[in-house]
């Protein structure tokens, strides 16, 4: 197992090599700069000749690449062009914000989606599992930014219970120790603000947690089907366990590893950022970050941010292996 | 020899002595205009501001925000682009236009308690021209060399001899700034916020300019005056800046002039357009601007929004390059001129909040000619004209317009561009459409003069002075518009520094003349743009430049 940890860990330092080449050319082939971006209308050939200079982007790009490496190496990510701050200043707080979202995503994804395909397959065929096929094609194919929409019309413009934008209300004082709002408002030790940046995560949870709500739940149902039509499914019966003892240890156990694997995956994705739900919500987070930095051609965020969220996607797979381990003892020993 | 030092005139109008009285009004009582003292506004911009000192940003969010916080020397009328007395309560320039006056407003204080004098005033255009290393980039100071050309010590050939000479502080309330080269453009450009006049005490006490050059990752300030103590003489002081949430002010009480009637004028950031509509329905922000036309009708509809217009400033116009065959023909851009339906556009994209525009800057500014060569819609006419120029037609031209974007003086750029391909295609072209993303891709083709035959663009002014209009687009030779016009780059060179207000603007009105006969670009609109409140936010003045300030409004009055 540890040997298995540690040679996953090593293939990281190839990949991120490979990857911080891949962006760093990828971005420098984008036309235009990002003096254009700074001045707008006002830009001229000399200010953005001035600006690149500034930025060393007038010098052959392997210097800059290596440059980079030099200071990637010290903990440097460098420092925006457009705030004009240190690039980990601003991930230090984008993503707690990206986690928060996140972890309230899935959360709604699994608490509802595990249950739901776990009850469409036990009641196969039935009006049950037709309605939980409809609602899941609908969180798949419903766009985030008009479900988000509807939201936020119905909670907050019509019924006046939930906001509509941000990660806490502007009226609410609070030190941000850690940006992570929950954790600051429990440290603060001030309910009300804790409350308050939860009503502030549920029309967001709800938006980007409706695609992995209806995959969950397609692939609990599939994968519950396939278990209980498996042998030992039929000898546990036939030893007379009760349904509920056969349901938990062996249907709804062995039917976990197929959905671990599609919540390490989803979860992955949404730690990198949620475009959509993001600028909608005005939820600042890693995905509209990154979104405005492509825009602005701010190449020190995109660098830094990039491989970031890479290194995250890929630490997020090794846990999702080492989850196998835990649930499936066959994994283990091999 | 005139020895007489003129109280000048230039673009000033009625302002010369209207002292230390715009504005003195009551203060703290109630209902002195209407509305009531107390509460908190949320206002919401487009994008979190970059750093809260005026000599270092160029964007709209940063300078909102410094508004409230800091003070110019000379002010614009709310509502206007009529110059009044800010800091400053008069001014004296010389007949050279070299030297300038400025007579102090007395009792000033900056929200740290210490004095506002002339060398407060000296101390901040001294720092200005100080700049060193990445300060001087126009990622920083871009309107302090757009004005003054260049710094002390130039560290880029791209950079122009500076303008300023010395400031000198007579006496405690008289401040003598002195110019290298005559100029009549410094009084209007004073009222912008990169003119901001700063505690010095601040300054110095939070590193204002200190910082490292990374020659690969830039500037890396290290200073917190504009990021947590950002100190002037305005109306409001600020109290806390949370990244990409909030930035809380609070009413200055030892404000001179009329004291904010809000407690607390909060300001977030909201980028998304349906987003910040929202947030103003659920009553999380009571302002907004940058509305979108098709979001105004259901403003106007809802018993507790209203809808208010900042007097137009800008102008739309079609780019036409010279350096790109025909269009060096006088004859083929008439026709173009020709073309453009610009009345249709304006009528159908515009929300009945645009007017077609004749020049390249709008009525408001002096130097508008009171009549220019006019080019109706007229297709035959068009056509005559290309076949005069011995062209067959249908000419084909590459006709560009920018994507995902939508900026006050072109809300919808595919429907702009649609009805002019469409009109052009009738008037003897053959458009064929290309598009970019607007930022920084449209940008930096417009720039390079890489955007086809024809492209749309447009401005907004930054100050009343027709050389911030007409003067930035046409004073020199650029890629954009591709042409050589030595009478025209004169015209607008000597009108820069022309001292005699009368003759100045007679020099515009000339240039505009020459400009609408010469066509380097075809101008089609002005608009004025829309800002959102709830209803009962009252004391709020649209400017034309945007800068708004916030002590008059009221909230819930």
């Amino acid at each position: 197992m540890l040997r298995f940890v540690v040679r996953r860990l090593l293939l990281l330092v190839p990949i991120l090599v490979g990857l911080s080449i891949l962006v760093f050319l990828w971005i420098r082939a984008l036309p235009a700069s990002p003096a254009v971006s700074l001045l707008g209308e006002r830009a001229t050939p000399e200010t953005i000749r001035q600006i690149e200079r500034q930025y060393g982007l007038d010098k052959p790009v392997y210097i800059q690449y290596l440059r980079y490496v030099e200071n990637v190496a010290k903990g440097d990510l460098g420092t925006t062009i457009r705030t004009r701050r240190p690039v980990t200043d601003e991930l230090r707080e984008r993503f707690p914000a990206t986690i928060e979202l996140t972890i309230a995503a899935l959360l709604f994804a699994t608490l509802l989606g595990i249950p739901l395909g776990f009850i469409a397959a036990k009641r196969y065929g039935t009006w049950v599992d037709h309605s939980s096929l409809v609602l899941s094609l609908l969180g798949i194919s419903i766009p985030v930014f008009f479900l988000a929409i509807l939201l936020k019309y119905v909670f907050a413009v019509q019924l006046g219970l939930l906001p509509t934008v941000g990660r806490i209300s502007v009226l609410i004082d609070l030190e941000h120790p850690t940006n992570f709002y929950l954790l600051d408002a429990l440290i603060a030790g001030d309910l009300a603000a804790f409350w308050d940046v939860i009503k502030h995560l549920i029309l967001p949870a709800i938006a980007l947690g409706s695609i992995p709500l209806a995959v969950t739940a397609r692939i609990t149902r599939a994968a519950v089907l396939d278990v209980q039509n498996e042998d030992y499914v039929r000898t546990a019966r036939a030893k007379g366990l009760s349904p509920r003892v056969v349901d938990e240890r062996h249907i709804f156990r062995n039917a976990l590893l197929p959905i671990t694997t599609i919540i390490g995956l989803q979860t992955g994705l949404l730690l990198s950022g949620a475009v959509l739900t993001e600028t909608v919500f005005a939820f600042p987070g890693m995905g509209t970050w990154l979104v405005e930095a492509i825009r602005q051609r701010d190449f020190p965020v995109l660098q830094g941010g990039i491989l970031f969220v890479s290194l995250v996607f890929v630490l997020v797979n090794l846990l999702v292996d080492i989850s196998y381990a835990l649930i499936n003892p066959r994994i283990r020993v091999s | 020899m005139r020895r007489m030092s003129m109280r000048i005139l230039l673009l000033l109008a009625t302002a010369v002595f209207v002292v230390g009285a715009a504005g003195c009004g009551g203060g703290d009582d109630e209902g002195d205009a209407g509305g009531k003292t107390g509460g908190t506004l949320v206002y919401a911009g487009a994008s979190d501001p970059v750093v809260i000192d005026g000599a270092l940003v160029s964007d709209g969010e940063s300078i909102r925000v410094i508004t409230q916080i800091f003070e110019t020397l000379i002010n614009l009328k709310p509502g206007t682009t009529e110059l009044v007395p800010g800091l400053a309560t008069e001014w004296e320039v010389s007949p050279d236009a070299l030297t300038y006056t400025f007579a102090l407003r007395e009792g000033v204080t900056f929200h740290d308690g210490t004095d506002f004098n002339a060398a407060a005033v000296c101390f901040n255009f001294d720092r200005w021209y100080n700049f060193k290393g990445p300060l001087q980039s126009p990622s920083a100071s871009y309107y302090y060399s757009a004005f003054f050309g260049g710094f002390k010590k130039n560290e880029s050939e791209d950079l122009s001899d500076p303008l300023y000479k010395s400031c000198e502080a007579r006496n405690a309330t008289t401040a003598v700034i002195t110019l290298t080269r005559p100029s009549a453009s410094l009084l209007g450009a004073l009222v912008q916020q990169a003119f901001s006049i700063a505690s010095p005490d601040a300054l110095k006490k939070y590193d204002a300019d200190a910082g490292s050059l990374d020659p690969d990752t830039g500037f890396k300030p290290s200073g917190t005056f504009g990021t947590e103590h950002p100190i002037g003489t305005g109306p409001f002081e600020f109290v806390s800046w949370t990244r990409e949430d909030r930035i809380v002010l609070k009413r200055y009480e030892d404000y001179w002039g009329e004291k904010a009637k809000l407690d607390q004028l909060i300001i977030r950031p909201i980028a998304d357009n349906a987003a910040r509509l929202q947030a103003l329905q659920a009553d999380e922000i009571q302002g907004y601007d940058l509305v979108e036309p098709q979001d105004i009708p259901t403003i106007e509809g809802t018993d507790n929004l209203k809808i208010l217009s900042r007097p137009a400033f800008n102008v739309a116009y079609v780019t036409i390059n010279q350096a790109k065959k025909p269009m060096d023909n006088l004859k083929v851009r008439q026709a173009v001129a020709y073309g453009l339906d610009r009345e249709a556009v304006v009528n159908n994209f515009y929300g009945g909040r645009g007017v077609v525009a004749k020049e390249m800057m709008p009525p408001e500014v002096e130097g508008y000619a009171d009549s220019v060569t006019e080019y109706a819609y007229d297709p035959e006419k068009a056509k005559a004209l290309l076949k005069e120029a011995g062209l067959t037609l249908p000419v084909q031209i590459e006709f560009w317009y920018p994507s995902d974007v939508s900026r006050p003086y072109m809300p919808n750029p595919k429907n702009n561009f649609e009805a002019f391909a469409a009109s052009l295609n009738k008037s003897g072209f053959k458009v064929t459409p290309k598009t970019a993303p607007w930022d920084p891709d449209y940008l930096g083709r417009v720039d390079e003069g890489n955007a086809g035959d024809l492209n749309l663009i447009g401005w907004t002014g930054d100050f009343a002075d027709a050389d911030n209009f007409i003067g930035t687009f046409f004073q020199d030779f650029s890629p954009q518009f591709g042409f050589r016009n030595p009478k025209l780059f004169k015209l607008l060179d000597d009108a820069e520094i022309e001292a005699d207000r009368q003759k100045r603007i007679d020099m515009y009105k000339e240039a505009n003349q020459l400009i609408m006969e010469q066509l380097p670009a075809v101008p089609y609109a002005h608009t004025k743009p829309a800002l959102a409140f709830r209803k009962d936010v009252e004391g709020f003045v649209p400017s034309p430049t945007t800068n708004e300030l916030f002590n008059t409004v009221s909230i819930g009055g």
